[in-house]
């Protein structure tokens, strides 16, 4: 656990660099997130994704299924990695502010 | 001197099964001393603090390493398992302990030449520790730190020509047993298809796209020396068509008990169960009574022999698997998580092995297979369950296989039998009215 200040905004993260509080998540967070999950500019793609994960989690209160997440947003998950080189669960997920993906991972 | 005192470790260190903890402490030395002058780049006492906090859960009767772990490389979803201490002030040498899963070759046959690059990078940029292999198959390398990862990773697709295998939601590292490459009963060459399977899926098992996890496992015959049957969503197992080889002089070299000829090839020796009693041990074991022994002559109604192996396995010098080979392929099994343990069922009782059309035959199967399931499948929904929620006969359909005998060990005991309108002449829409014309109420 760790305290993170950036632009003037501080975060609590855990060790693997995620949010610890969904409600915590600013536009600052994404600058800070970026360039770790190897994003040089956020492209309208980028927000899109993040925007469809935090809209699904604000309603469901997990993160999407890939193929749901594929579906939402039109993208192929070729393309997803594309946009987020760590893929949907650390990179895009991470940034959105969501949770920490569990399970047998 | 040890930088923790290890007392309830110390213990395994006696009687003489191979001790992980002396073998821990050795490696703990080796670092210690570093005469060879690695640079390392992790701490240099990180299995000092390994064997620390494993006396520290033998004292407690619990576990301390934190909840989960999100940690990777670039471009992949999967192969690096993240570990954090809950205890890092005490063993900061382990504060960060990830785990990477490096694709094991087929059958796991190495030169020394590939094993001491992968050691000398690991004791470079690891604890130096391993698990040879994990139950999946992985090469295993125990313990490193996340600004590693990527410098792993690099020196071994760039030096070494070695990929990660696979962890999370995808198709994990497939897995064989050592199949023709030392092995009579071999009815496929399990390494060329297992070596196949994973180039072919190399994106599913890197970029998790699946509901759940996924794995193949590839035996050569029904004796499953991997366990495809029970470890893999789906399981290929080998098997013959036509008839079992007989030599008839080499059985009766066993049924005159010739000691090159021993029963079993040797497997009961450790105690005196009498001669061989051809009868006894072969014959009256067989399943299905489809053998007998007449005249110094063994005969085998093969129509009604299941392949078992049994006879085979008894006799290996004297039987031998056919010449029509081929492989049966079973699906759904799983661990008990979360309605209950499966083991595979039969999908194909026969389907040709043919590395000459890209074993187009098997790669139909698997990619209908999965086609249905990733889209039906709930989140972390296992092959095994979504048959058991959709029914076995949803999964013939996606896979265009007829019904048959052989897809059940018995037929259903219940009534509750579900028709499809068309196969009811009339239909379902029915009008009340009618009915009353001929039933009052």
């Amino acid at each position: 656990m760790a305290t993170i200040e950036f632009n003037g905004k501080s975060f609590e993260i855990d060790e693997d660099g995620f949010l610890l509080d969904y409600n915590l998540y600013s536009e600052e967070w994404v600058e800070y997130v970026k360039s770790q999950e190897g994003i040089e500019e956020m492209s309208d793609e980028h927000w899109q994704v993040v925007k469809v994960l935090q809209d699904y989690y604000e309603k469901n209160g997990i993160a999407p299924m890939v193929r749901v997440l594929s579906k939402l947003t039109k993208f192929k998950l070729k393309h997803i990695y594309e946009l987020f080189p760590s893929g949907p669960g650390k990179g895009a997920c991470k940034m959105a502010g969501l949770p920490k993906p569990t399970g047998c991972v | 001197m040890a930088k923790h005192e290890t007392p309830l470790l110390d213990q395994l260190e006696t009687g003489p099964w191979p001790s992980f903890v002396s073998d821990l402490k050795q490696q703990a030395e080796v670092r210690a001393k570093n005469e060879k002058g690695v640079e390392f780049q992790i701490p240099q006492d990180c299995v000092d603090d390994l064997l620390g906090v494993l006396e520290l859960s033998f004292k407690h009767g619990r576990t301390h390493w934190k909840h989960g772990g999100i940690v990777g490389v670039f471009g992949y979803g999967g192969g690096v398992i993240g570990r954090y201490c809950d205890q890092p002030q005490a063993f900061p040498g382990v504060e960060h302990f990830h785990t990477m899963r490096v694709n094991q070759p087929a059958g796991k046959f190495y030169k020394t030449d590939y094993l001491k690059s992968l050691t000398e990078l690991w004791d470079f940029r690891g604890s130096g520790v391993t698990n040879m292999h994990g139950a999946t198959g992985d090469i295993i390398l125990l313990g490193t730190t996340t600004p590693q990862l990527e410098e792993v990773f690099w020196t071994l697709t760039h030096d070494m020509n070695q990929d990660l295998g696979g962890s999370g939601s995808n198709l994990r590292t497939p897995a064989d047993c050592l199949g023709q490459s030392r092995c009579e009963y071999a009815c496929y060459d399990t390494n060329a298809l297992v070596y196949f399977l994973t180039n072919e899926y190399q994106d599913e098992l890197h970029r998790p796209a699946f509901p759940y996890k996924f794995k193949f496992k590839l035996d050569g015959c029904p004796n499953c020396c991997v366990a495809s049957i029970a470890r893999s969503d789906m399981s290929f197992i080998g098997t013959w068509k036509d008839d079992i080889r007989i030599d008839q002089d080499a059985v009766n070299k066993y049924v005159e008990n010739d000691p090159a000829y021993p029963a079993n090839a040797g497997a009961h020796k450790g105690k005196d169960w009498g001669p061989f009693d051809i009868e006894k041990e072969v014959t009256g074991l067989c399943p299905t009574k489809c053998m007998k022994f007449e005249n110094k002559k063994l005969f085998i109604d093969n129509a009604n022999c299941t392949r078992c192996m049994h006879c085979i396995n008894v006799m290996p010098r004297a039987l031998k698997v056919g010449k029509e080979t081929g492989c049966s392929i079973l699906v759904g099994a799983k661990a008990p998580i979360l309605d209950g343990a499966q083991m595979g069922s039969l999908l194909v009782p026969f389907v040709e092995v043919n590395p000459d059309n890209d074993y187009e035959a098997i790669t139909e199967v698997i990619e209908n297979v999965w086609d249905w399931w990733m889209e039906e499948g709930k989140n972390r929904e296992r092959l095994g369950e979504l048959i058991m929620r959709q029914g076995f006969q949803k999964l013939l359909e996606v896979t265009g296989i007829d019904p048959m005998p052989q897809h059940v060990a018995y037929p259903r005991t219940n009534p509750y039998i579900f028709w499809k309108e068309d196969e009811v002449t009339g239909g379902w829409e029915r009008d009340v009215e009618e009915y009353r014309k001929h039933h009052q109420r």
